[in-house]
């Protein structure tokens, strides 16, 4: 049991060490790109898949939380007299927490996998080596591109996302439940600030930018034949879904504190 | 026993322009390569056959550095390249064509783009230039006109027919070709063995072809080296390995399975 205890550690260790020399490798390469013309060339049809394609998906997800969270809070509202401020419970959750979170999440279903099982097909297909033969960096040219895309456009859909299960607060609210709009929207220009928006902007930007190395990392260390790219795409999606998690309480819970630090504590009722 | 790696002839033999010396592979406790030391010369097509999973490509993929030894050197030319970062290995594989087994094209890309994606990446060439680049070396494995059809479009002899248009897009010095007739029918083999032979007289190219298909190795090499259990045991023309006494080299000439695996049966 003490040998299948070392022997996990010792091969975890060793993963994390590889996706940090991976990701090492990518930002090398990342800082030179960013001047060049062909890696945007090349990140242009990713963008599309990323953005174009994952955008339905975001905004359903965002209207549909947007309208259970105003359902199952306008009782308890309604009851302490706070009905009035149910925008700013629906807002701040969204903008801070599962706006990120739940796009997050989206990205890495939808577009996490898809990288890994490209990138897996194409390591099994020799096509990764082809690159490396023709004396071409692969990770320039796939990971680069695809880091920049899930980067660039993981905080635009959480964007999106937030907006669409706002309106979807504000519809359960006024037209439904009769709260003044001008109230609804009074309140929540109140509540959320700057620093909330910023939040949830940094944490979609961390987000992205570790489901696409998540996913490539997966994709381009995947075993051969069909069932290793299969294993590594859930990999892939359970990696992520748990960095997600886990990076939000961090993030949550250092800016949380910072906030008390620098402006004190502020109550929202 | 180690064969010899060079032969005696009555005339300078071509330089050696890629030396393997005392190669070691190991894939954790997987011994496949056992101490190899050859020297392949300039010019000439050098064939390595053996039985599936001996080895063969992990020798080519040594020879252009997808793969490091686990003891040993590897040296192109004069300089020694297992040991060099993958930045500086960018201009030396520039020199090699590589035919992939499973031929490798980019199936996002059409058959033109993959040919092109070379020359692209590596030359400063102009848009009509490469152009007119992918067409002459697709004319030259006879399949001008299918610049715009994508890979999964193609049959499997064309496939490789285009990946050999994509390994010599920059004129290699030497083309590497990893099993290029399996999975063909014995016309289609035929053609590929045609290509790697014209390839080798209109270019003056260095060839090495790893097969476990002798009518291929017979038809294009100039010199046959049979690996086994991760050592050579044959090195020499292919009217020799006809003659060969070592039962070996005969069980797999004349594709008879070997005594000690009968006995496993």
């Amino acid at each position: 049991m003490i040998t299948a205890i070392g022997s996990k550690t010792v091969s975890s260790v060793s993963a994390l060490g590889r996706i940090g020399i991976f990701s090492w490798q990518m930002f090398r390469w990342l800082v030179p790109g960013l001047f060049q013309w062909r890696t945007w060339t090349r990140a242009m049809p990713l963008f599309y898949e990323v953005g174009n394609r994952t955008l339905p998906v975001i905004l359903i997800t965002g209207t549909f939380v947007g309208l259970v969270l105003a359902i199952q809070s306008y009782d308890q509202l309604r009851a302490a007299g706070f009905e009035d401020r149910m925008g700013v419970l629906v807002t701040l959750s969204l903008v801070k927490e599962l706006g990120p979170v739940l796009a997050g999440i989206m990205v890495a279903g939808r577009v996490g996998g898809a990288l890994t099982a490209e990138l897996g097909t194409m390591r099994v297909t020799e096509q990764i080596s082809a690159l490396r033969v023709m004396g071409t960096d692969p990770i320039r040219q796939l990971v680069v591109p695809r880091f920049l895309a899930c980067l660039l456009l993981t905080p635009l859909l959480t964007f999106f996302c937030d907006l669409c299960g706002s309106l979807a607060g504000w519809f359960i609210a006024v037209v439904l439940k009769g709260i003044p709009s001008q109230a609804y929207w009074y309140y929540v220009a109140d509540a959320v600030e700057t620093w909330d928006v910023s939040v949830g902007f940094g944490k979609s930007i961390v987000f992205g930018g570790g489901i696409a190395l998540i996913a490539c990392y997966k994709g381009f260390f995947c075993r051969t034949g069909a069932e290793g790219v299969g294993r590594a795409c859930t990999e892939s999606f359970v990696a992520s879904f748990i960095m997600i998690l886990v990076t939000d309480f961090f993030i949550g819970t250092l800016f949380t504190g910072l906030y008390v630090g620098i402006y004190g504590f502020k109550s929202l009722v | 026993m180690q064969p010899e790696t060079t032969t005696e002839s009555s005339k300078t033999p071509p330089k050696e322009i890629i030396r393997l010396v005392d190669v070691h592979k190991h894939f954790g406790d997987l011994v496949v390569l056992d101490g190899i030391t050859v020297g392949l010369r300039a010019g000439q097509t050098t064939v390595i056959i053996g039985e599936s999973g001996s080895g063969k490509s992990v020798i080519l993929k040594h020879i252009i550095r997808l793969l490091r030894p686990t003891r040993g050197e590897v040296h192109y030319q004069d300089q020694r390249i297992d040991l060099l970062p993958e930045a500086e290995l960018a201009p030396i594989r520039a020199r090699f064509g590589f035919l992939f087994q499973l031929s490798a094209l980019f199936d996002s890309m059409t058959v033109g783009q993959n040919i092109a994606f070379p020359i692209h990446e590596l030359t400063r060439r102009s848009h009509s230039e490469i152009e007119e680049d992918v067409k002459r070396k697709l004319a030259l494995v006879g399949l001008d006109g299918t610049q715009n059809m994508w890979p999964a479009e193609l049959s499997g002899g064309q496939m490789k027919r285009v990946a050999l248009a994509r390994a010599i897009a920059l004129d290699p010095e030497i083309i590497l070709y990893d099993e290029p007739t399996t999975g063909l029918d014995p016309p289609r083999a035929d053609v590929i063995n045609e290509l790697i032979i014209k390839l080798q007289r209109e270019l003056g190219v260095t060839s090495v072809v790893v097969t476990h298909d002798m009518a291929s190795a017979g038809k294009v090499s100039d010199r046959v080296l049979m690996l086994y259990r991760g050592k050579f045991i044959f090195d020499g023309t292919p009217e020799e390995i006809l003659r060969s006494e070592d039962q070996r080299v005969r069980c797999f000439v004349e594709g008879h399975c070997y005594e000690e695996d009968r006995r496993t049966l």
